[in-house]
């Protein structure tokens, strides 16, 4: 069962949002033919289990911008991240700098790039990915212990200070049985393209934040892969509001079974700001479940967000329930959000799966509730934004960092021209 | 005292068809105190009176007026008019996601009463009006609406009419859904915004059950967007013996 929903609005009438407040589309699949369904797109319609995956960067040609998962990205605003000219000239400005919170039972290294350890949980999967991969100098490596319980976040600030093209790379292991909560803190200016790796280990629980609170002139190309032992939990929530252009591609496998993973994410992008994310969840073991939820919110002219879930239940799996859901909420004219949900259903024992997506403008009853109890216009649509996103921020799970979030959006909001 | 005039009131609707009128010359008077059951068939445009009083944008007035204590109401924004002391308890409450009731009952009253209520007193003030409509607390910390059952939502409207103290409610249907315990519950709560704030109200009902719990003064029969008969407590038994047949030009049944 392939879906593949594109909705764009630019400009035009005022739009309820469908599915807004309402439990999205919900689909069951019981004991379907067990066969492979194509993406009706044929144009760009390989299965996503066809993507390539490879470290090496020959295997990525130049971009031309009618890829698949190019087509949305305005190639001549990546700063040549993406080597326009050719694979001779790789990426070496100066990486943004990290430095990590101390805690016991984490180990923290800046390591060599022959370091075994990297690319352990990952292979990249596009262009800039491999790009980074074959450009990056050194790398930060953050190792957590077996059977060690953090509850104060680990952060990993990372602050760029050059516009230089460069190339980054984070590993991030958790060993089994371990809990640990985990920011990813991005700020300052850079133009960078960045691999993060994430190892949660058997029975561990990893709940991680990455922030992308850059500053305007900010180019970020990004791709977080997670590799999931059996009965582990995963939980990873991106906030993205600064930066000129942030496309991030969040993925999580499952190497073992039974393990859960929540991917969640708020954007909110102002004039001329391009957020796209990608996410791609790839059940090929048993017993696992999925939950995706993005929600954004646009304004201003050229405000520009893209969403694709990717969700992919292989054919050998059983017992698999997913659940993706995109909603974008339009705050002015001349913002253009896409938003396509793609579940792939390979196999005929899962245990559910669904997909919703909706992008509009106000909710008018909502509006009108909420004006019909004394509350004035521009407070009401305020009201109706701050709900929307809370949801999001709710999921984070840190404190601090949930009240930090909530202090951004609330700036963000006040800023609205409603 | 207070009034509460509609006179020859025209509204109509746009429709994909062109412009339909809904509401045909409607004219009531409602005082302070007073209690006006409205009771007609479905689709006679009760629900499309209440929204217009109320200033939804999708009912457009073409003709009559509205007036409370003489100030022109259709002049008033949707939220002015909340704040003038009209309160609607909508048929079909809706759902506002990610808005706790307790954060959007404050900025309600903030907004009704032009200063934030203090505190302490406001905190007791929820706190007994949902033990009165045998709210549980965990009520507060719910999001509008949301995921509410059909009678929660309706107890959560008159919990609204209960700390908002308007002058004049309209109750769409309020009764409509609710089990017998809590009609007992909501209509207690009706009547006790009613006797502590002298309020005025128009009750939009199908049953008569509700009118045993709050009293009308008058009964009003509408049929096809306009009142076309008025009595006492005695025209609504004759209503739920009779039906609307005698009114009806051609007999839809209702
Ligand atoms: N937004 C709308 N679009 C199209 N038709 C509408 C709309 N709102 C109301 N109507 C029509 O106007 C008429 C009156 O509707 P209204 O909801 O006021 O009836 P009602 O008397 O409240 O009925 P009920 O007893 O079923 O609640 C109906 O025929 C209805 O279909
Ligand atoms: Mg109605």
């Amino acid at each position: 069962m392939a879906n593949t929903d594109a909705t764009t609005l630019d400009e035009g009438p005022d739009l309820l949002i469908p599915g807004m407040g309402e439990e999205g589309e919900t689909l069951v699949v019981q004991q379907a033919e067990n066969q492979p369904v194509e993406d009706e797109e044929t144009k760009y319609g390989t299965s996503r289990a066809d993507r390539k995956t490879s470290f090496n960067l020959a295997d990525f040609p130049v971009l031309t911008g009618e890829e698949e998962d190019w087509r949305f990205t305005p190639l001549h605003r990546l700063a040549n991240l993406h080597l326009p000219e050719g694979d001779e000239k790789l990426l070496t400005g100066a990486a943004p700098a990290v430095s990590v919170t101390e805690h016991d039972g984490v180990s923290i290294e800046t390591v060599a790039r022959d370091d075994q350890r990297l690319g352990s949980f990952m292979v990249p999967d596009d262009r800039t990915s491999a790009i980074a991969w074959n450009s990056f100098s050194e790398a930060t490596v953050v190792t957590v212990a077996d059977n060690v319980n953090i509850e104060e976040p680990i952060t990993i600030s990372v602050e760029g200070n050059s516009t230089d093209p460069a190339a980054q790379h984070i590993h991030v292991a958790v060993g089994a049985n371990s809990r640990v909560n985990l920011v990813i803190n991005q700020t300052g200016k850079a133009v960078v393209s960045q691999n993060v790796e994430f190892a949660v280990g058997e029975g561990a629980t990893a709940n991680v934040t990455s922030l992308q609170a850059w500053d305007d002139e900010t180019i970020h190309v990004g791709s977080q892969q997670a590799s999931l032992g059996k009965d582990s939990t995963f939980k990873h929530v991106v906030i993205t509001y600064g930066g000129s252009l942030v496309r991030l591609t969040p993925i999580t496998r499952f190497a073992g079974e039974g393990a859960t993973t929540n991917m969640y994410g708020l954007y909110f992008a102002d004039a001329g700001q391009h957020m796209e994310h990608r996410i791609f969840i790839d059940h090929s073991t048993n017993n696992c479940t999925s939950d995706a939820l993005y929600k954004g919110a646009l304004q201003g002219k050229g405000a520009r967000s893209v969403w694709v879930g990717d969700v992919l239940i292989r054919g050998n799996t059983s017992g698999t329930n997913s659940f993706e859901k995109n909603e974008n909420l339009l705050l002015s004219e001349g913002a253009q959000a896409d938003s396509i949900p793609n579940l792939e259903i390979e196999t005929g024992i899962i245990d559910s799966g669904g997909h919703a997506s909706s992008v509009g403008r106000f909710d008018e009853q909502q509006l009108f509730y909420l004006m019909a109890r004394g509350i004035p216009e521009p407070l009401a649509r305020k009201l109706i934004v701050r709900g929307f996103l809370n949801e999001i921020i709710q999921k984070i799970g840190i404190e601090d960092v949930e009240a930090a979030v909530t202090e951004v959006m609330e700036e963000e909001i006040a800023d609205l021209e409603l | 005292m207070s009034t509460l005039e509609i006179k020859d009131l025209h509204v109509s609707i746009e429709t994909e068809q062109g412009d339909k009128e809904i509401l045909k010359g409607v004219s009531l008077t409602i005082k302070s105190g007073e209690t006006h059951a409205i009771m007609g068939p479905n689709g006679s445009g009760k629900s499309t009176l209440a929204q217009a009083i109320a200033g939804h944008p999708s009912y457009n007035v073409t003709g009559g007026e509205i007036l409370l204590d003489g100030e022109d109401v259709l002049d008033m924004e949707v939220d002015e008019r909340a704040q003038a002391g009209l309160f609607l308890a909508m048929q079909y409450p809706v759902e506002v996601p990610g808005v706790s009731m307790s954060n959007f009952l404050r900025t309600a009253k903030t907004a009704l009463d032009g200063e934030s209520p203090a505190i302490r007193t406001w905190t007791k003030d929820v706190r007994s009006a949902m033990d009165n409509l045998e709210m549980e607390s965990s009520f507060a910390t719910r999001n509008v609406n949301e995921g509410f059952s059909g009678g929660e939502k309706k107890r959560a409207e008159i919990l609204q009419l209960e700390l908002f103290k308007p002058k004049f409610a309209i109750l769409d249907e309020t009764d409509s859904g609710l089990d017998i315990d809590a009609l007992r519950v909501v209509s207690a709560g009706v009547n006790r915004a009613q006797e502590t704030n002298d309020m005025g109200s128009m009750l939009i009902t199908h049953y008569t059950r509700i009118l045993r719990y709050i009293k009308p003064d008058y009964v009003h029969v509408f049929v096809d967007g306009k009142i076309v008969d008025s009595g006492g407590e005695e025209l609504a038994d004759r209503l739920e013996d009779e039906g609307y047949v005698n009114y009806e030009k051609t007999q839809a049944p209702a």
